[in-house]
């Protein structure tokens, strides 16, 4: 239904039309919501987005397979590791090469690090919306140890550009091994302070069950996928059925919840950074030595030819699409991000609930909207 | 001269009295806002304000100019009188309601012999400010703010009333000060032979004022800031004055019926009465305090400032527990008979009205750092589903117990406490009626 339609009830009571946003607490960035109301009830929404579009796609046709590396790092720009592991892999794929296995396994390790910190922050500004100030808090201070380990070891903390074509460009620092044991080793109890605060807490529940429940046919439907899909109670999760990296090497489960609700995709994630913990400590055990970058040439010159590669990202399936024609640039450079497809559920899920609701979908969600408008 | 000073005796006291109450009214609630962000900020792994003052003991001040100094916006389509007036009713409404307070057995504004009534009504007052603020925005956020404040104001005073009613039936009082000298009377606070009334008055007081959890008229994330959306500078510092006043206020109220007022803990066990002697040693620590944080500031000519300051409060903390310690044969009798330390005395009630009033202010702030917000329809549910039938069926459970008792000669504490086991009861059972 268009939302523009303003129509008056048998009460004589006109619905409005709210606009959340795009200069919204809790939005996420830039998204604007335009809600059409009757009372507190959402009777129906459309999502507004490109406000931070940045044509990233036609950026990477005019930039060398190289130069283009650090955009990808701005689409989901909390989960920068994992945007360049794909687009790396991707470059490879197109080449015919594949990166050494001591590439392959700290690049496994980074990227999980990078699935702990963008869901602490889901979990961090989630409980924010939903009125649980002090989470945030907690879960920036372990967000922050994960930065400080990326910042060692490639000198940014955001936009990190960990990874090169072919495996890596700088080596470990000496004491990584260290320091990411330690921190997993800490994070174990920090996961339980968090669910102290929210699990059993019969405000938390009743704010986040049954609400925004996503069917699992409708989520296949809309191509959800991540959280948002194995929180409807379907094991998909491309680490297990095309596995890249290292992570056919690692044993760990894929929580699904049972009724699709805000709740499930709360405790699915939650225990997504428990499953991350785990793959990491068996990663960094095991990492093999040997060269960390594999012959790709100076100038990365794809034969011409098309690649679909995509990998788990912290928010769902994150693919690209490349064409080459034979040139060190790109002919068209497709980026399929995870938030902007789970977008499309939106309208679905918060129909029927009240504006508090609005809030809590979009935060379990978890967009970002760099990715969603690119 | 003379002629003058008879004319004005009866009015000077209690001008002097008012004064005092409004200047340390604002004062509290100034330091309320820097109380609430340190132990947010400490709650919160952080440290809050620290760089106005020492630990940013001036923010409250620094802000006040900032608010005062602000561009004062009124929106375009506003209802600009209603506007204009709205926070006015929300600030005057707060601060009226503390003329029936009795912060001390010798220190209140005045003692209404309806005072409990005449809180209410007042305190109700309030919400019109709100409500009006809302709907003279002319906008939509401020305007679901209002509506939502509306509906759980109106639910949550029902069942506030009611709980009230068990500590009026307790005392056989409307005045205030009646209701303290009840308990002082009957040797128990009422909170521990009404513990049900006094949960229920806790939570609606939450409410009313628009706390965490049920914080939802300016909840943050939904609606912005709720009804104060489009208000800004002076105007919204008004209403930023009215809330924590408000919560002053329900504090207050609650202490006053439910925790004897100014009373000392176990005020009737003598061999507690060095407990008597705790503003002294509460002066004497914060003076403590100060000194200690005098030397560990580093010596340096930037520091001179703040090293000054807590000399200051130091030097001044001692000087006011030296001063409570004044032996009655230095000071003219001031009216409390033989106390060893006038001063003190004097004193006394007001110390712990204000120890049991912060009490509840640190857990209204506690709350906010541990809750997530309540929905519209579950506060709903709450309110008229669970904390009303449960507030009448206390109401109704305790006046049986004041029967029996009277009527019976049965021992009064044991039965109120089988009224509240059986209330207890209810609120089981209207727990698992809704599953």
């Amino acid at each position: 239904m268009d939302p523009q339609n303003v129509t008056t009830t048998v009460l004589g009571a006109d619905e409005i039309i709210l606009n959340m946003g795009p200069q919204h607490p809790s939005t996420h960035g830039v998204l604007r919501v335009k809600l059409k109301l009757d009372g507190e009830k959402v009777i129906g929404s459309e999502c507004i987005i490109g406000y931070l579009h940045r044509g990233v796609e036609k950026i990477g046709e005019n930039r060398t397979y190289p130069q283009f590396a650090p955009y990808v790092d701005r689409t989901d720009y909390v989960a920068a590791v994992s945007n360049g592991l794909g687009y790396c892999e991707a470059v490879e794929k197109l080449l015919g090469a594949e990166a050494p296995p001591r590439a392959r396994w700290v690049r496994t390790i980074l990227t999980e690090l990078q699935r702990i910190a963008s869901h602490l922050l889901w979990l961090g500004t989630h409980a924010l919306d939903i009125g649980a100030i002090t989470p945030v808090f907690y879960t920036f201070r372990e967000r922050e140890e994960i930065l400080k380990i990326f910042e060692k070891y490639c000198g940014a903390r955001l936009t990190t550009h960990a990874f090169r074509i072919g495996g890596l460009q700088y080596e470990t620092y000496d004491g990584f091994e260290e320091e990411v044991k330690a921190f997993c080793r800490d994070f174990e109890k920090k996961v339980v302070e968090y669910e102290e605060l929210l699990t059993e807490n019969r405000i938390w529940v009743q704010r986040t069950r049954n609400v925004g429940i996503l069917t699992p046919q409708d989520a296949i439907d809309m191509g959800a996928t991540g959280p948002v899909l194995r929180g409807s109670g379907i094991r998909w999760d491309i680490r297990k059925a095309f596995p890249y990296a290292a992570y056919d090497q690692f044993q760990f489960d894929i929580p699904i919840g049972e009724r699709g609700d805000t709740y499930d995709r709360y405790l699915v994630r939650m225990e997504e950074m428990r499953q991350s913990r785990r793959i990491v400590l068996q990663a960094v055990d095991s990492i093999p030595e040997g060269p960390i970058l594999a012959r790709v040439g100076k100038v990365i010159k794809p034969p011409p030819g098309e690649v679909y590669h995509s990998i788990e990202a912290p928010k769902g399936e994150l693919g690209y699409y490349i064409v080459s024609d034979g040139t060190t640039q790109p002919y068209r450079l497709r980026i399929r991000p995870p938030s902007f497809i789970n977008l499309e559920a939106f309208d679905k899920m918060v129909r029927g609930h009240l504006v508090a609701d609005v809030v809590a979908i979009i935060g379990t969600l978890d967009i970002v909207l760099g990715e969603v408008d690119r | 001269m003379t002629l003058l000073i008879e004319t004005l005796q009866p009015w000077l006291l209690p001008l002097v009295r008012i004064l005092v109450v409004f200047a340390g009214l604002s004062l509290i609630v100034a330091y309320l806002v820097y109380a609430e962000r340190k132990i947010l900020a400490h709650l919160q792994v952080r440290l809050g304000p620290m760089r106005v003052g020492p630990h940013g003991l001036l923010q409250p001040i620094a802000d006040g100019l900032k608010l005062l100094l602000k561009e004062d916006i009124i929106p375009a389509g506003a209802d600009k009188w209603v506007f204009w007036l709205a926070p006015a009713i929300s600030v005057l409404a707060a601060f009226t309601a503390f003329s029936l307070i009795p912060f001390a057995p010798n220190f209140y504004i005045t003692d209404v012999n309806v005072g409990l009534l005449f809180l209410i009504g007042i305190s109700s007052l309030g919400i019109f400010g709100i409500i009006l603020g809302g709907w003279a925005s002319n906008s939509h956020y401020p305007l679901l703010g209002a509506l939502r404040s509306t509906a759980q104001l109106v639910s949550y005073e029902v069942a506030l009333g009611f709980s009230l009613v068990s500590a009026l039936l307790l005392s056989g009082t409307l005045s205030m000060k009646g209701i303290v000298e009840a308990q002082a009377q009957q040797g128990v606070w009422f909170a521990f032979v009404q513990p049900v009334a006094f949960f229920i008055l806790f939570v609606a007081a939450i409410a009313e004022t628009n706390r965490n959890p049920f914080d939802l008229p300016e909840a943050e994330s939904e609606l912005v800031a709720g009804f104060h959306t489009e208000y800004s500078g002076f105007r919204f510092s008004l209403y930023f004055l009215a809330e924590y006043a408000a919560m002053v206020l329900v504090s207050s109220v609650a202490v006053t019926l439910f925790l004897g007022g100014w009373l000392r803990f176990f005020p009737s066990v003598r061999w507690l009465d060095f407990l008597d002697y705790t503003p002294v040693a509460v002066f004497l620590a914060a003076a403590a305090w100060c000194f200690r944080a005098v030397l560990r500031l580093p010596g340096t000519r930037e520091w001179r400032w703040q090293r000054l300051l807590l000399l200051g409060l130091g030097a001044g903390a001692a000087a006011l527990a030296a001063a409570l310690l004044i032996p009655a044969r230095f000071l003219p009798d001031i009216g409390v008979g033989q106390a060893p330390f006038p001063v003190l005395a004097t004193i006394q009630g007001v110390f712990w009205f204000l120890v049991k009033v912060f009490g509840f202010l640190f857990a209204f702030i506690w709350f906010r750092g541990t809750f997530p917000r309540y929905r519209f329809d579950q506060l709903m549910n709450l309110g008229w589903r669970f904390m009303i039938p449960v507030a009448i069926a206390n109401v109704i459970f305790c006046a049986l117990a004041l029967a029996l008792s009277r009527q019976l000669g049965w021992h009064l504490p044991a039965a109120l406490w089988l009224g509240t086991a059986a209330t207890l009861l209810v609120a089981v059972l209207l727990r698992q009626e809704e599953g």
